[in-house]
C-alpha cells in the first residue's frame, strides 16, 4: 500500500493539471462537441485577438508578475545580507511570518483602503500636509499600469520568499561562511552576498518560479487592485468564461492558452535574467572588493523589509478600523463614532460561507496530510533519496491556475460531473498538497534515524514505531504544515469559484464578490474574517504541542 | 540465565562499490563481549548497522548471522531481538522515564509495573517513573537507556561506543555497570569502540579492523 503512495500523489496532482490543459487546448482551436464545436478552427484566436486592449492586458500580467517577484526577491536578499541576528532583525523576522498566513484578498483590500485617495494614509496627511478637504480625484487603486497590483503582490511575496530562504539556509551553514569571509576582511553584508547567496539561490529557485507563475496569473488580487479597462489577462478570461454567451467559452479557452504562454514567457525571461546575472556576477564575486556598498545594503535591507512589514500590518490595522467605523468625515484620521453594526449585520449571513470554508479546508488538509505523510514514510522506509520526480509535485504551482482550471471544469462536465463541493476539495488538494509537502519534508527527513532504530531494536514493528515514535516527535512540524495547508485552502479564490460553480460560497469568494460593490465597512469585516481563520489555525499549531508536551522539556527543542 | 543462545557471525563480508570494507567470522558465547576496534572509517559502525538490520542499501553484504539456530540476517530489524546501545541514551523525549521503559517491554508481559519499578531500583533511580527524561543527568539517562534495553529481553546486545560521550568518572562507573548487567543476564554482546579502556573493561576477545 505504502509503496503506491508516491504514484498516487503524483497522479492526483498531475492528471487534473494535464486534463485541464487538454480541455483548454481543444476548445481553443474550436473543438468542443458539447458546445457544438466539431471542427478545428482558428476562430477562437481571431476573436481573442480582436478584443480591445488585449495587448495591454498581456503587458500588465507579464510585467506585474516579473517586477513584483524581482522586487520581493531584492527586499528579501538585501534583508538577509544585512541581518546579523540582532534583536531588531529577529523582531522584523517574527513580524513577517504571520503575514504569510493572511490570504491575498485580505492583503489586497487592506492595501486598497490604506492608499486609496480617501484611504487611511490620505486621511493621516490631510489636511495638514496636503491641504485636501476632500479626497483628490486620483486613480491610485486599479491604476492603469498595475502599480498598486504590484505593490500588493510584493507584500504577499516577501514573507513567502523570506520563509523559503530561512528554511533552506541552515543546510548551507551560513554563519560559518560569513565568518570565514569576514576573517578574510569582507564586510558582513558583502560576505553574505558573495559566499552564501550564490549557494542559496539554487535552493529557492523553484519557489521563485512558483511566485512568478502565481503573480502573472493571479485573479483575486487583480480584481481588487488591478486595472479595470482592460483588466489583467486572467481576470478577462474569467469574465469570458462566465459569459452567458457560451460561444465565448471558446475564446476564453484560447485566452487560457495565451495565459500559459504569458507565464512561460515570464519564466523564460526570468531564466535568461538568471543567466545574465550569473555571467556578470562572476567577476564581481572574485574581484576582491570587500566593503563597497556594504553600508547601503545594511541600511537598505532592513529599511525595505521593515517598510514592507509595516505596510502590511497597517493594511490589516486599517481593515480593523474600517470594520468598526461609524460616521467618518473625510480628512478625519479616525472615525467619529465606532460601531459593531457591520459585524452584526454580516455575521448571520456568513454561517454557510464559514462552514464551507472550514469543511473544504479541513477535508483537503486531512487528505493531503495523509498522502504526504505516506509518501514521506515510504521514502524513509525504502531509504530512497529525495526522488527526482519530486518536481512534479510542484506542477500545480508552476502552471498558472487560470490556464488549466477552466479546462478542468470542462473535463469534469464532459464526464457528467457538475461543479460541486467534492470537486472544490479536489481542486484545493492540487494547491494544498504541494505546500504541505514543501513544509513537512525537511523535518521528516531530518529526524534522527536512530530514534526509529532504537524503537525497532526494542521490538517495535514499523507501524508501532511510526505511531508511537515518529508521529509524536514530528507533531509540531506536522501541525504547522497542516496550518499552512489550511491557510492555502482558505485563500483559494479561482478554484472555489470555478469547481463549485458558484454554489459553494466561502469567505474568500464572498469577499472578492463584494469588491466591486464598494461598501468598505462590510468588505473590511469579510477580509478580517478571511485573515482571522488561518491565524487561528497557526495559533492552534503552536499551542497544541505546547500543551501536549508541557511536561517534556526536550520536546520544545526537537522541532 | 544460562539458556541464552550463542551469536554466530558467519563469514560476513561487507563491500562498498565493489571494494571490500571488512570481513569477519566469529562466534560470541552467552555472557561474552566481543570488542571490535578500529579507526573511524574502518567500517565498524557499518558492521553494527548490518547486524542490527539498518545497513544502507549502498553497502553489499554477504554471509549469515545466526542466533542459535535462528537465521537473523533475513529478518527485519524489529524481529531480530538485538538490543542496541548508542553513544547517546536516546530516551524518547515525548515519553516519561517510565514510559520509555514500558516501550521496551514485550506487549504480553505480566506485571509490567513492578518490573519497571524493579529496573529503576536496580540502577538507583527508584521512584523516577513520572520524571521527564530531559530533567535527568547524563549518567542517569544512560542508566535508564540500559534498563530499557534489558527490559526488552533481547537475545544479544550491540554496543556502539556507548561510553564515549560520558565524562571520565562516569565512564568507569557505567562500564562496570553495563558489563556486569550483560554478564548477569548472560547475553552475547558485540562492542564497537576506539577506546582501549573499553576493551579492557569488557574483558573479552578483541578484533582490530582497518
Amino acid at each position: 500500500m505504502l509503496r503506491l503512495a508516491p504514484t498516487l500523489l503524483i497522479a492526483l496532482l498531475v492528471l487534473p493539471v494535464g486534463a485541464g490543459l487538454l480541455m483548454v487546448l481543444l476548445p481553443a482551436f474550436g473543438y468542443l462537441p458539447a458546445l457544438g464545436g466539431n471542427t478545428v478552427s482558428m476562430a477562437p484566436w481571431q476573436s481573442l485577438f480582436a478584443q480591445p486592449g488585449l495587448g495591454r492586458s498581456i503587458a500588465v500580467s507579464f510585467a506585474s508578475g516579473l517586477l513584483s517577484t524581482l522586487m520581493a526577491l531584492v527586499v528579501v536578499v538585501l534583508f538577509l545580507a544585512a541581518s546579523r541576528g540582532t534583536w531588531l532583525d529577529r523582531g522584523i523576522r517574527r513580524l513577517v511570518s504571520p503575514l504569510l498566513a493572511i490570504p491575498h484578498a485580505a492583503v489586497a483590500f487592506g492595501l486598497a483602503f490604506l492608499i486609496a485617495p480617501s484611504g487611511l494614509l490620505a486621511r493621516f496627511l490631510s489636511p495638514g500636509l496636503t491641504g485636501w478637504e476632500r479626497p483628490p480625484d486620483w486613480l491610485i487603486v486599479n491604476d492603469a499600469i498595475g502599480l498598486t497590483l504590484m505593490a500588493g503582490l510584493v507584500l504577499k511575496e516577501v514573507p513567502f520568499l523570506l520563509l523559503m530562504c530561512l528554511a533552506a539556509l541552515p543546510q548551507l551553514q551560513p554563519d560559518q561562511r560569513v565568518m570565514l569571509s569576514r576573517s578574510l576582511g569582507y564586510a558582513p553584508s558583502i560576505a553574505w552576498l558573495k559566499s552564501v547567496f550564490p549557494a542559496l539561490y539554487p535552493l529557492i529557485r523553484l519557489p521563485v518560479y512558483a511566485v512568478i507563475a502565481y503573480a502573472t496569473s493571479v485573479v483575486d488580487m487583480a480584481m481588487i487592485l488591478g486595472p479595470t479597462l482592460p483588466p489583467t489577462l486572467s481576470v478577462s478570461i474569467l469574465s469570458w468564461f462566465n459569459d452567458p454567451d457560451l460561444n465565448r467559452r471558446f475564446m476564453a479557452s484560447a485566452g487560457a492558452v495565451l495565459q500559459l504562454g504569458v507565464t512561460l514567457a515570464a519564466l523564460l525571461t526570468w531564466w535568461l535574467g538568471e543567466q545574465c546575472v550569473k555571467r556578470v556576477s562572476q567577476g564581481w564575486l572574485v574581484n576582491g572588493a570587500r566593503s563597497t556598498g556594504s553600508v547601503a545594503i545594511a541600511m537598505g535591507g532592513r529599511l525595505l523589509l521593515a517598510t514592507t512589514t509595516l505596510l502590511a500590518i497597517s493594511a490589516i490595522g486599517g481593515l480593523v478600523i474600517f470594520s468598526v467605523a461609524g460616521f467618518w468625515r473625510f480628512p478625519d484620521a479616525l472615525p467619529g463614532t465606532f460601531t459593531l453594526d457591520h459585524w452584526q449585520r454580516l455575521l448571520p449571513s456568513l454561517a454557510t460561507p464559514l462552514l464551507n470554508t472550514l469543511s473544504v479546508g479541513l477535508a483537503a488538509t486531512l487528505i493531503a496530510a495523509a498522502l504526504v505523510v505516506a509518501v514521506l514514510e515510504n521514502e524513509v522506509r525504502q531509504r530512497l533519496p529525495a526522488s527526482r520526480s519530486q518536481w512534479l509535485l510542484y506542477l500545480p504551482l508552476i502552471i498558472p491556475q487560470a490556464a488549466f482550471l477552466f479546462g478542468l471544469v470542462v473535463a469534469a462536465e464532459s464526464i457528467n460531473v457538475r461543479p460541486q463541493r467534492t470537486l472544490v476539495v479536489a481542486a484545493h488538494l492540487l494547491f494544498v498538497a504541494p505546500y504541505l509537502y514543501l513544509s513537512l519534508s525537511e523535518a521528516y527527513r531530518r529526524l534522527d534515524p536512530r530514534w526509529l532504530q532504537v524503537a525497532h531494536s526494542l521490538g517495535a514493528s514499523p507501524w508501532r514505531a511510526f505511531w508511537q515514535v515518529r508521529l509524536p516527535l514530528l507533531l509540531a512540524p506536522l501541525l504547522t504544515a497542516c496550518a499552512v495547508s489550511l491557510a492555502v485552502s482558505i485563500g483559494q479564490y479561482l478554484p472555489t469559484l470555478l469547481l463549485g460553480g458558484g454554489r459553494v460560497p466561502t469567505i474568500t469568494t464572498e469577499a472578492v464578490a463584494m469588491a466591486s460593490g464598494g461598501n468598505r465597512r462590510l468588505i473590511a469585516v469579510l477580509a478580517l474574517l478571511q485573515a482571522l481563520l488561518p491565524f487561528i489555525g497557526f495559533s492552534l499549531a503552536l499551542l497544541i504541542p505546547r500543551l501536549a508536551w508541557a511536561k517534556r522539556r526536550q520536546m520544545r527543542g526537537v522541532a | 540465565m544460562t539458556l541464552n543462545p550463542t551469536l554466530h557471525i558467519q563469514q560476513v563480508q561487507i563491500t562498498l562499490n565493489g571494494e571490500r570494507l571488512l570481513a569477519i567470522d566469529r562466534t560470541i558465547a552467552p555472557g561474552e563481549v566481543l570488542t571490535v576496534m578500529g579507526p573511524s572509517g574502518s567500517g565498524k559502525s557499518t558492521l553494527l548497522a548490518y547486524l542490527a538490520g539498518f545497513i544502507s542499501p549502498a553497502f553489499k553484504a554477504q554471509g549469515q548471522i545466526f542466533l542459535a539456530d535462528t537465521r537473523l540476517d533475513t529478518l527485519p530489524a524489529e524481529k531480530r531481538r538485538l538490543g542496541l546501545l548508542f553513544q547517546d541514551p536516546l530516551l524518547f523525549p515525548h515519553l516519561s522515564v517510565g514510559g520509555n521503559l514500558h516501550f521496551g517491554i514485550p506487549q504480553h508481559t505480566a506485571n509490567k509495573q513492578p518490573k519497571v519499578a524493579q529496573a529503576l531500583h536496580q540502577v538507583g533511580l527508584a521512584g523516577y517513573e513520572e520524571r521527564d527524561p530531559a530533567t535527568l543527568s547524563g549518567g542517569q539517562q544512560a542508566r535508564v537507556a540500559l534498563m530499557r534495553l534489558l527490559l526488552s529481553q533481547p537475545h544479544a546486545v550491540l554496543l556502539d561506543e556507548p561510553f564515549s560521550k560520558l565524562d571520565m568518572a562516569l565512564r568507569q562507573e557505567m562500564r562496570s555497570l553495563v558489563f556486569r548487567q550483560l554478564r548477569d543476564a548472560g547475553l552475547p554482546a558485540l562492542l564497537v569502540t576506539h577506546d582501549h579502556a573499553d576493551a579492557d573493561a569488557a574483558g573479552g576477545p578483541i578484533i582490530e579492523l582497518g
